[in-house]
């Protein structure tokens, strides 16, 4: 899964899709999943990741993580 | 050490501001309940719960009665059975001076088995049977007339019975405000009250003890409660300058709002309510400023409900799963309905997070957890990112949601009363299958050997 390229992301969680001119808003956590998958990190990558940095289970971030991704293409972020 | 998670979550930013006062920023959370933690609650007594707190109860009623006594000399309430009728929450009413106010036999027998002498229930209602009739008027109760039917019917039991009933009647009137409530008691603008007070007076068979009127529910005008009183007191003076007759009380009934938002109201509950004090200056002005002297004021009774024990109930829950709908909206079932949760027809609870959140939240629907489609507790939401197990606390729930409520789909749970001491007592357990067993019968031909 490869995030747009024109896909501007800042530090702080804000987004801006130049094509239709739409920003938005992501947590922290959903920032840093957007940056690992614009280094085109793959689902293992992440998962290891955030599992290794954050108080989580797998089977919770698996969940979450599959609900964001639906959401990254209902907002067209992903080519 | 690991970080804090949270979900991941992405917004899409929408120009423009919701209202003029903004978005807030943050969710707070309701950990505890006087002093008891929300998740040790849920522990000891299941998830979903309902909590009452008593010293809730307390401080509103100090503060609804400061207000009224400040202003009045002779001020009685009865606590309103059908707004929260567990007899627990009536025993704690009763005990800081409410008398009863009931609106059905059922009722009227919760109160008397609640300790309340006949002399102190108000029998409200357009459903008073001939057998409620005879016991009320035995016990020596307050009957507030609500159509020409009851009062003939109540006419004949004098002719078999030897106690002279005490009767007041329900009057309905234009306050100024919509709608207009008309379909209980007689009508003050069409002669209809008169009409009554002046066949109960002519009659001789009954004592004409007081006016009552209940002018709307959840009123925003404390102005239309002094056109009410203006209107009651005049029946009064008319009443005794053609019949030399004093009325010993004034019965403003219920409806003060709360801080509840309606639906579709622009600001939110807790800035356009009305203060008790408002309610209380617009009731007792409209009194001393009437025609009736001094020395014959009269009681003014107050039926207020939903005002003194809403604050006081919390619905606490759990998150049963997050999921998504088809426009990307985020929705979250919680374990509370709207079988549990009836006044979610026409408010817009606040829910909150029973832990500490952080500033992101989702546009979400909350809904229940029974299968129709009609169970939703909040349409449109900004609610933090809980996960499936966090627990949810939905605030100011007291009003008629233990009365109202629906045995649908799901079993009751119990509901919980803290003491003023921080004591937990169970006040109405459970129900469980057998619960409803007890009541339904098979016919043999459906019994299989």
């Amino acid at each position: 899964m490869k995030i747009k390229k024109n896909i501007a992301i800042s530090q702080s969680g804000f987004a801006f899709d130049p094509n239709s001119g739409d920003s938005f808003s992501l947590n922290p956590i959903a920032t840093e999943i957007v940056n690992l998958l614009k280094d085109d990190k793959d689902e293992q990558f992440i998962t290891s990741h955030i599992l290794e940095k954050y108080e989580i289970d797998e089977f919770t971030f698996q969940r979450n993580f599959d609900d964001f991704v639906q959401m990254l293409k209902h907002y067209q972020f992903v080519e | 050490m690991k970080l804090k998670y949270e979900r991941p979550v992405i917004n899409k930013i929408n120009a423009g501001m919701p209202d003029k006062y903004g978005m807030k920023v943050q969710t707070k959370a309701i950990t505890e309940i006087d002093g008891l933690k929300i998740s040790n609650l849920i522990e000891k007594f299941g998830s979903p719960a309902y909590v009452l707190s008593q010293q809730t109860i307390e401080n509103t009623f100090t503060e609804v009665k400061r207000a009224f006594t400040n202003r009045y000399p002779k001020v009685q309430f009865a606590w309103s059975y059908k707004t929260n009728y567990l007899d627990a929450v009536c025993r704690v009413f009763h005990s800081l001076g409410s008398w009863a106010e009931v609106v059905s036999g059922f009722e009227y027998r919760k109160a008397l088995n609640n300790g309340v002498e006949g002399k102190h229930i108000i029998f409200n209602g357009p459903d008073k049977s001939k057998g409620d009739l005879i016991l009320a008027i035995e016990k020596g109760s307050l009957i507030h007339i609500d159509h020409f039917d009851e009062l003939y019917m109540i006419m004949e039991l004098t002719e078999v019975l030897s106690q002279r009933p005490k009767v007041a009647i329900r009057v309905n009137m234009d306050t100024g405000i919509y709608p207009q409530w008309d379909r209980f008691g007689f009508n003050y603008e069409n002669g209809e009250a008169w009409n009554a007070l002046n066949r109960i007076m002519l009659s001789g068979k009954m004592e004409l003890v007081g006016l009552h009127t209940h002018i709307g529910t959840y009123i925003l005008t404390p102005n239309a409660y002094a056109v009410a009183a203006a209107k009651l007191t005049d029946l009064a003076v008319n009443i005794n300058r053609k019949y030399n007759h004093k009325i010993k009380y004034i019965d403003m009934g219920g409806g003060f709002a709360t801080k509840n938002t309606l639906k579709g109201a622009y600001l939110s509950g807790a800035d356009t309510c009305p203060s008790f004090d408002t309610y209380a200056d617009a009731i007792t002005s409209a009194i001393v400023n009437s025609e009736i002297s001094p020395e014959d004021l009269p009681t003014l009774i107050l039926e207020t409900g939903r005002a003194l024990i809403d604050d006081a109930g919390y619905l606490i829950g759990t998150v049963l799963a997050n999921k998504r709908l088809a426009d990307g909206r985020r929705s979250t079932i919680i374990d509370i309905g709207v079988n549990m949760l009836f006044t979610s027809f026409w408010y817009e609870h606040e829910i909150y997070p029973a832990k500490e959140t952080s500033v992101h939240t989702e546009d979400t629907t909350i809904y229940g957890p029974l299968c129709m489609n009609i169970d939703v507790v909040r349409a449109a939401i900004q609610f933090p990112l809980l996960q499936k197990g966090d627990q949810v606390v939905i605030k100011r729930i007291g009003a008629y949601n233990m009365t109202q409520w629906m045995q649908f789909i799901t079993l009751r749970p119990n509901i919980v009363l803290i003491d003023t001491k921080g004591e937990t007592h169970i006040i109405r357990t459970a129900e469980t299958n057998d619960t409803f067993l007890q009541h339904e019968k098979i016919p043999d031909y459906l019994i299989k050997n």
